[in-house]
Formats: C-alpha cells, sequence, structure tokens
C-alpha cells in the first residue's frame, strides 16, 4: 500500500441556487460554490488540518470525504481506488473505513440510547460481533481506548449524564468501534470547555498513535491545529489558499490570507489592552454564491495588483519543501 | 477611583425541583468608571447569570437571594420593576445578549426594530429618532444603507455591530457584553473587539466583558475577574493575570496553561481533569479542591476567601495568602 491514504484530485461541490422565472425561460442556472477545485494528499497516520472562516467549504468537504453527498466534478481516490461513485455495498464497506466524530457531542447522540446502545449500534449495522454478548464486549474495549474508565460505569449511561468531554470520548469511541483507517473530525472540541479540551486532544492522538488511524481535523481554530495537527491547508471560498508542515504555516505563512488570520487571533499574554488589533485584510468574506474574478482573495488583499485580477485563478505551487500557496505576489509581500 | 458598579455579597440562586442550584454564591467585586472588566470561566461557572442579575433581571427559576448591586451607589436589587425599566435598564446599564444577533426580527428591516426600541423609551419625534439611529450606526463603523436591510442580508459581524449599537443609543454608562465575539470568526472577531476599544475611549464607557476564552480577555479587559462554580477564584489586572509573574490561583494558572498558543509550539498541553461540580451540591471548602493539582486537607474542609494579596490582586485560595 502507498503511504497516500486519501487523495482529493480537484474535487468540487456546487450547489443549485433556486431560478426565478426569468432565469428558468432563459435557462440560466447560478450556482453556489461550496468547494472549487480542492486538491489534495493525506498520508497514512497523519494529521491534517483543514482550517478556514466559517462559510468557506471545510465542512462540504469533510462530508465529500465522508460520502455523505456526491460531488460535481472531481475525484476521490482512498487507499488507492476510486471512491468518488460507489454503489450501496460498497458505500457500506467503505463507510466502515472512513468515520466522523462530529461538532457537537450533545445533538450527535440518541437521548433514548444508553452508552452501549450509542456504541453497539454501529457494528449491527455493519454485521459485525456474532451475539450481543460479542458486541458488548467490542464496546467495553472502545470505551477503554477512550480512557471512559471503569468502563461497566458507563455501559448503562445515556447521553445526559455524561459531561460534555465525556460526551466526546464516547462519540470518539462510536467511531473507533469499527476499528476504522481514517477519520473525519469537524469541530470536534470546539463546544468542550476549555479546560478539558486540551485533554479530548491528548486522547484523540493516543489512540491515533496507538492504532495507526489518519485524521482530518476540521476547524477554524489557528491554535489548537498547530497543536494537534502535522499539516495544515487554508481553505478560502472553496479552494486552498496555503498548505504546508503546521510550523512552517505558521511561522512562515506567505499567503495574505493566511497571515491576516494569523494575525487576528487572540494570546493569552499581557500588554495588548491598549492597541488595537491590526488586521491585514479589507472588508468582509463574499458569497460562494458570487466568486471574484480572477484571484478570489483579490477583494480584501491589501497587496492585490491588477494582474491579480486579470490573470485568473493562482495556481497552487510548491514553493519550498512540502509548502504549496495560491498567490502571484508572494514572493514580493 | 470613582466606581460605577460595586457588587456586594450577591447571590443567584435557581430554584428547580431537585433543590436551590447556586450559581452565583456570595460574590463582592467592583468596576471602575472607564475600565472593562473581563469575567471568565467555563460553562456552567455563573457568568452569564451574573450578567443577568446585574440588571436585576435573572432568568426564571432564578432569584437574587442576597446582597447589594449598587450602580452609582443606588442598590438596584430594591428597586422595583417600574422604576428598573425607567432608570436602570438600558438607561444606566445596557446588556449585549449572547447570540443577541441572531434575535433581530426577521421581518422588520433594521431601522424599523431599532425606531421601535429607541421611541418605547424616549419621547422623540420620527425625524430626532431617525438622526440618533443613524448616529449610532455610524458610530459602531457601518453607512446608513444598512439601515433599510433586512437582517437576513447582513453579516454576523454586521448584526453584532447594530446590537451593540442598539446597547448603546440610551446613553449607558455600563455595558454588559456577553460572549459577543464567540459566534464570530477571527478576521470578524478581532474587528468587533477593536470597536469596543474604540467605543469605550470615544464614549468613556466602562464594560464588563463576559467570555469563556482567556485569549480574548487578554485583548480587551483591564482587569480580570475569574469565576469558578459560582464563585470568585481571583481577580487581578491584567498584567498580573498574563503577565511574566502568571495568576496565582491554580484554577487560573492551569486554565492558562491549557490555552493553546498560536505561537508556541509545545509537545504536550495540560488539561485539568474531572469537571466542574454540580451547584446543586456544591463540595466543602475550596470548590476547586476535587480537581486542585496543589490541594491540602484545609482545602476539603474549610472555604478560602476572596483576599487582597497585592494592591488589586484578589485571591481565594488557602496557598496563596501572605500570613500564612
Amino acid at each position: 500500500m502507498s503511504d497516500v491514504i486519501l487523495e482529493l484530485k480537484n474535487i468540487k461541490k456546487w450547489f443549485p441556487v433556486r431560478r426565478n422565472l426569468s432565469q428558468m425561460i432563459k435557462g440560466e442556472q447560478q450556482y453556489v460554490k461550496a468547494v472549487d477545485g480542492v486538491s489534495l494528499q493525506i498520508k497514512r497516520g497523519e494529521i491534517f488540518g483543514l482550517i478556514g472562516e466559517s462559510g468557506c467549504g471545510k465542512t462540504t468537504t469533510g462530508k465529500l470525504i465522508m460520502k455523505l453527498m456526491d460531488p460535481t466534478d472531481g475525484q476521490i481516490i482512498f487507499n488507492g481506488e476510486d471512491v468518488t461513485y460507489l454503489n450501496k455495498e460498497e458505500l457500506g464497506k467503505y463507510k466502515r473505513n472512513v468515520q466522523m466524530i462530529f461538532q457537537d457531542p450533545y445533538a450527535s447522540m440518541n437521548p433514548r440510547f444508553k452508552a452501549v446502545d450509542v456504541l453497539t449500534e454501529p457494528l449491527e449495522i455493519h454485521g459485525l460481533g456474532a451475539n450481543r454478548a460479542e458486541r458488548e464486549e467490542l464496546a467495553t474495549k472502545a470505551l477503554e481506548e477512550v480512557k471512559l474508565t471503569p468502563p461497566e460505569d458507563f455501559l448503562g449511561r445515556y447521553a445526559h449524564m455524561l459531561s460534555g468531554g465525556q460526551r466526546q470520548r464516547l462519540a470518539t469511541a462510536r467511531t473507533l468501534i469499527l476499528s476504522p483507517d481514517f477519520i473525519v473530525a469537524d469541530e470536534p472540541v470546539s463546544m468542550i470547555d476549555l479546560s478539558t479540551r486540551a485533554e479530548i486532544l491528548h486522547m484523540m492522538k493516543e489512540v491515533q498513535q496507538s492504532m495507526g488511524l489518519t485524521y482530518l481535523y476540521i476547524t477554524h481554530d489557528l491554535s489548537t491545529a498547530r497543536y494537534f495537527t502535522d499539516r495544515i491547508a487554508v481553505m478560502y471560498l472553496g479552494k486552498i489558499v496555503e498548505m504546508g508542515y503546521a510550523d512552517d504555516l505558521i511561522d512562515k505563512a506567505k499567503h495574505p490570507y493566511t497571515k491576516a488570520l494569523i494575525s487576528a487571533v487572540c494570546e493569552p499574554v499581557s500588554g495588548k489592552v491598549n492597541q488595537s488589533k491590526e488586521v491585514p485584510i479589507k472588508g468582509e468574506i463574499p458569497s460562494a454564491a458570487n466568486i471574484p474574478e480572477g484571484c478570489r482573495f483579490h477583494p480584501r488583499c491589501l497587496y492585490a495588483k491588477p494582474e491579480c485580477i486579470e490573470g485568473g485563478d493562482p495556481v497552487l505551487e510548491e514553493v519550498e519543501d512540502g509548502h504549496f500557496v495560491a498567490c502571484r505576489r508572494h514572493r514580493e509581500i | 477611583m470613582e466606581r460605577v458598579l460595586d457588587v456586594k455579597n450577591l447571590k443567584v440562586y435557581y430554584y428547580t425541583s431537585k433543590g436551590p442550584v447556586r450559581a452565583v454564591d456570595d460574590i463582592s467585586f467592583y468596576l471602575n468608571k472607564g475600565e472593562t472588566l473581563g469575567v471568565v470561566g467555563e460553562s456552567g461557572c455563573g457568568k452569564t447569570t451574573l450578567g443577568t442579575a446585574l440588571l436585576n433581571m435573572p432568568t426564571p427559576p432564578g432569584k437574587i437571594v442576597g446582597g447589594q448591586i449598587l450602580i452609582n451607589g443606588t442598590d438596584i436589587v430594591t428597586l422595583n420593576e417600574n422604576q428598573l425599566r425607567k432608570n436602570v435598564r438600558w438607561e444606566t446599564i445596557a446588556m449585549v445578549f449572547q447570540g443577541a444577533m441572531n434575535s433581530l426580527t426577521p421581518a422588520y428591516t433594521i431601522e424599523k426594530q431599532m425606531l421601535e426600541t429607541l421611541r418605547y423609551h424616549r419621547e422623540l419625534d420620527e425625524q430626532e429618532a431617525r438622526e440618533r439611529i443613524k448616529k449610532y450606526v455610524n458610530l459602531v463603523g457601518m453607512s446608513d444603507d444598512v439601515l433599510k436591510r433586512y437582517p437576513h442580508e447582513l453579516s454576523g459581524g454586521m448584526k453584532q455591530r447594530i446590537v451593540i449599537a442598539m446597547a448603546l443609543f440610551l446613553e449607558p454608562e455600563l455595558v454588559i457584553c456577553d460572549e459577543p465575539t464567540t459566534a464570530l470568526d477571527v478576521v470578524v472577531q478581532a474587528q468587533i473587539i477593536n470597536l469596543l476599544k474604540e467605543l469605550k475611549e470615544k464614549l468613556h464607557l466602562s464594560f464588563i466583558f463576559v467570555t469563556h476564552d482567556l485569549a480574548t480577555e487578554a485583548e480587551v479587559a483591564d482587569r480580570i475577574m475569574v469565576m469558578y462554580a459560582g464563585k470568585i477564584a481571583e481577580i487581578g489586572t491584567n498584567e498580573q493575570i498574563y503577565g511574566e509573574q502568571g495568576p496565582m490561583h491554580p484554577y487560573t494558572s492551569n486554565l492558562l496553561a491549557a490555552t493553546p498558543r498560536l505561537h508556541q509550539k509545545v509537545d504536550k498541553l495540560s488539561f485539568i481533569p474531572g469537571s466542574p461540580p454540580d451547584l446543586l451540591n456544591p463540595p466543602t471548602g475550596c470548590r476547586f479542591h476535587l480537581r486542585c493539582p496543589v490541594v491540602m486537607d484545609k482545602c476539603r474542609t474549610e472555604e478560602p476567601p476572596l483576599k487582597e494579596v497585592e494592591k488589586e490582586h484578589y485571591v481565594a485560595c488557602w496557598r496563596c495568602y501572605n500570613d500564612e
């Protein structure tokens, strides 16, 4: 097996916008281009961070990988096989290998299920474990894996009897129980209290190392991404604008958008109260239904030149070892 | 320095069928004029309860069961609804609620909802009212044309600005902001923080800035009050909490150590094991003792009082007092 577990090739997801009568007659159709040509390779055993503001297409990308929706265009390659379009049977097999941890541990669990039901349901769906006793044994093991110990104490509890952190552990156990290779974690800690956030990330990392998992970590939070991930890709309006090793990307950011994001992050250090924050960016994020011509970042960029508008979309090119940037002027700025 | 707000022994309990939940339990603090006080804590520590209590409108079944809230010397706990509405709420003390930007009426234009609120409080003719609204919309950094738009046409950052304008147009002295930047993207968050700082300068406002995020607080608050399980753990100046020396209370320092920093690579973030206590049955002694890494025997039985250990630095921890 190659060391690339998942590859996206120019993947796109366009959502059609409802048309008015005149558009229908003229046969016009507008699209919200949520994901507009994303290519990336995720290596086996790494934690890959996908970062961006709300509406940049990061969650849609995650859903495309989960096969919760079909892409408009492009290819998804998993373990060397094209999985872009799958029939029901293949899909079932695929979903055993690719699992997801959702953002909200309060909403992603059936309130009428005990922990044991939460954990054995996926086993039943996928026909794993010969009988109930065997499935419960697997559930116990999964709880131990995520450090909800002693597991006997937790098996009989309902979701509301758990704290936020415990719930997210249970959610992680639920994904692990099918022994997947790849986990999409969409903002897994953003709803967890700060004091336990690090604990959850730490647990996820331990599980990843002991089971040889690969994560796609989707977040808007650069600080946890730096701590948690190996590589990071920054998305803006449906495209990746910069990608590289986590430390490189943050210490040596090259794209003006990444630089703006980094300067906007608050840091818990003294001496900043009496100054206002300089964030080198203009205006607000445009709608994905109306993506600007040329470089999609140019209306907000402080360094934009006519060539940025006329020259079309800049290509994501490797400028240093493993560091990719989609900006024409990254050397000058 | 002149104090806008002085809270003494405030207690707010929620009366549930299982018994009283002591969400805010005997806390005292003050706020100087022209100052921003940051209130930090995890969910369930009582910070939002405190915010609504300061307007004397705790969310039912919550009740203020004791203490005083002195605003410019007047105890508002003793005032009746009518007096509160006429002289206190939004007149001297305003609040921007968590998620307030989603509470704008979808069927009204921005101008219409602002007019309605303004004219309920002030006897202004329509022209004057419109002028005033325009002034405040400009003040929060937007042009007049947003007034004709509906909330769904505005971005999250713009809606937050409108809500801030609505908190300000009756000219309060003190504004409580409950998680005003939490739902916003980082870039917009930075813009709102800058706006609040600017308004504080221009209008000589005092702010109480409630959030769970220690990092945001470092950028906005002159003084920081850390709450844990309905009690104050520590109050200190920005320098005392975030400076070289670091905070004193083990809860604050552990929380700070659990906050990832962007420009610092750490191999392992620390965390605080366990979760906050149930406020129906708060633990005896120090409320943090079950999770405290440096707990002593005394902490389990005796509750530490909030003491001033150096100038303007208050801590409730048996390990931090000078005289022991």
